[in-house]
């Protein structure tokens, strides 16, 4: 049976990284599952995780007074969670929801940060592949934004 | 049809409603009309409104209909949104260059849709399912705005279903309710199961997203020359002749909308081009 750490050395946003720092990040995580329905952040509470998505799907969600939960993007197996463990007031942003049965990873931000402290090595490796999925997610986010098909006149 | 500048007289046979602005309509083909290739377009013709360059949706084998896939959104187009069968309208056509079919036998082909631009592209479905054998695999990544806004989404599921087609669609925004994928089309391009250095990709949408897209399936290894994309520009004569639709060497309604991207890749880069 593969390890926490193996799956996770499996996983590219880990690619790349030294064993020892393997070792700590590891350390630092648990398998955790959430039956669909349930709430696995909700926006403005403490962020003190991040998740490996290994399988199911994870609706994203802001709730508005007008429409009511809004699903502003999904993530999927091999998706990763949650950045706000890395930034003061380490706060989550939005909801996040088990549209089907969650199986994860679970890493343990407060003991991350703490690791990253004292090795910077691994806080700018950790932060260099952070700050890729949030380019990702900005790039998204203005296409989104543009509102490409409600605007276009193909005919 | 003798004179390409000459709109015959056709009968709307079929009328039916897609989403909120987009609707899809039939007519007879004009005598002389012959057949049409996936990815080429009818000019219709409304008397008193004017022309509008229109995809042809339906499936190339049926030469008793022509399909056509449209959204309300100018003067043509709404007018052609409050027609109904046995209305009357004009058609000139078929123009235009097709996408590449032939060029992706025997490999993956890769259908990128968003919006609306899914319409031009069905014909090549309704060609690659009919023989799926000349493909490794077909599939189809469509993107839209809502949920409410896919189109076609019955027949994708009975293809999907029932001719093996490999679909993956996603929204922009959505209830709760919807049980989809919401973010952006390019996201699909990971999650679909695809070998890039086999791939044939066919992509049609609004400009940016084709930018988007062809960046992105470069990034994972698919040739530039086997990304193809259709263009929109202002077609007017359907000829070549009025240069209206003039993309830096190119003449779309002659020369497109089909291109290989790498030559037009340039054009598109360029502000106000």
């Amino acid at each position: 049976m593969r390890t926490l750490a193996d799956e996770l050395r499996a996983h590219p946003f880990f690619t790349g990284l030294s064993e020892d720092c393997m070792r700590l990040i590891a350390g630092c995580g648990e398998r955790v599952m959430f039956r669909s329905g349930m709430t696995l952040a909700s926006e403005g509470s403490a962020a003190n995780e991040f998740y490996v998505i290994e399988r199911g799907r994870v609706a994203l969600q802001l709730h508005t007074s007008a429409t009511g939960a809004l699903l502003i993007q999904t993530l999927d197996a091999g998706d990763i969670l949650g950045w706000s463990w890395l930034f003061p007031p380490f706060r989550w942003s939005v909801e996040a929801r088990a549209m089907q049965d969650v199986h994860a990873i679970r890493l343990d931000g407060k003991c991350l940060r703490a690791k990253c402290d004292s090795d910077p090595v691994m806080g700018y490796a950790l932060m260099q592949r952070f700050s890729y999925i949030m380019s990702q997610r900005v790039e998204a986010t203005r296409l989104q934004v543009l509102d490409l098909y409600g605007r276009a006149s193909r005919s | 049809m003798k004179d390409p500048l000459l709109p015959h007289l056709v009968e709307m046979q079929s009328w039916q409603q897609e989403s909120e602005l987009v609707f899809t309509f039939q007519v007879a083909p004009p005598e002389g009309y012959g057949s049409f290739r996936a990815g080429q377009f009818n000019m219709l013709y409304l008397p008193g409104m004017g022309e509008s360059a229109i995809s042809i949706s339906g499936d190339p084998a049926d030469r008793n209909h022509l399909t056509h896939t449209v959204r309300a959104v100018g003067n043509v187009t709404r007018a052609l949104h409050t027609l109904r069968p046995f209305a009357r309208v004009g058609l000139r056509g078929p123009f235009g260059r097709g996408w590449p079919l032939a060029a992706a036998e025997g490999r993956e082909l890769l259908l990128m849709a968003g919006g609306i631009g899914l319409a031009p592209l069905r014909p090549v479905l309704f060609q690659a399912l009919a023989a799926p054998e000349r493909y490794q695999r077909v599939t189809l990544l469509l993107g839209a705005r809502s949920p409410e806004e896919l189109l076609y989404s019955e027949q994708l599921l009975r293809w999907k279903s029932d001719a093996g087609l490999q679909l993956l669609a996603t929204v922009d925004v959505a209830s709760a309710a919807w049980r989809g994928d919401v973010g952006v089309i390019t996201d699909l391009v990971q999650r679909a199961a695809i070998n890039p250095q086999q791939t044939v990709a066919m992509v049609c949408g609004p400009e940016i997203m084709l930018r988007f897209c062809a960046r992105r399936l470069r990034e994972i290894g698919v040739a530039s020359d086997a990304i193809h994309v259709s263009l929109e520009r202002h077609m007017q004569c359907g000829t070549g002749f009025c240069g209206h639709c003039q993309l830096g060497p190119y003449f779309l309604c002659k020369d497109g909308p089909v291109f290989a991207y790498p030559d037009v890749e340039p054009y598109l880069m360029t502000q106000e081009f």
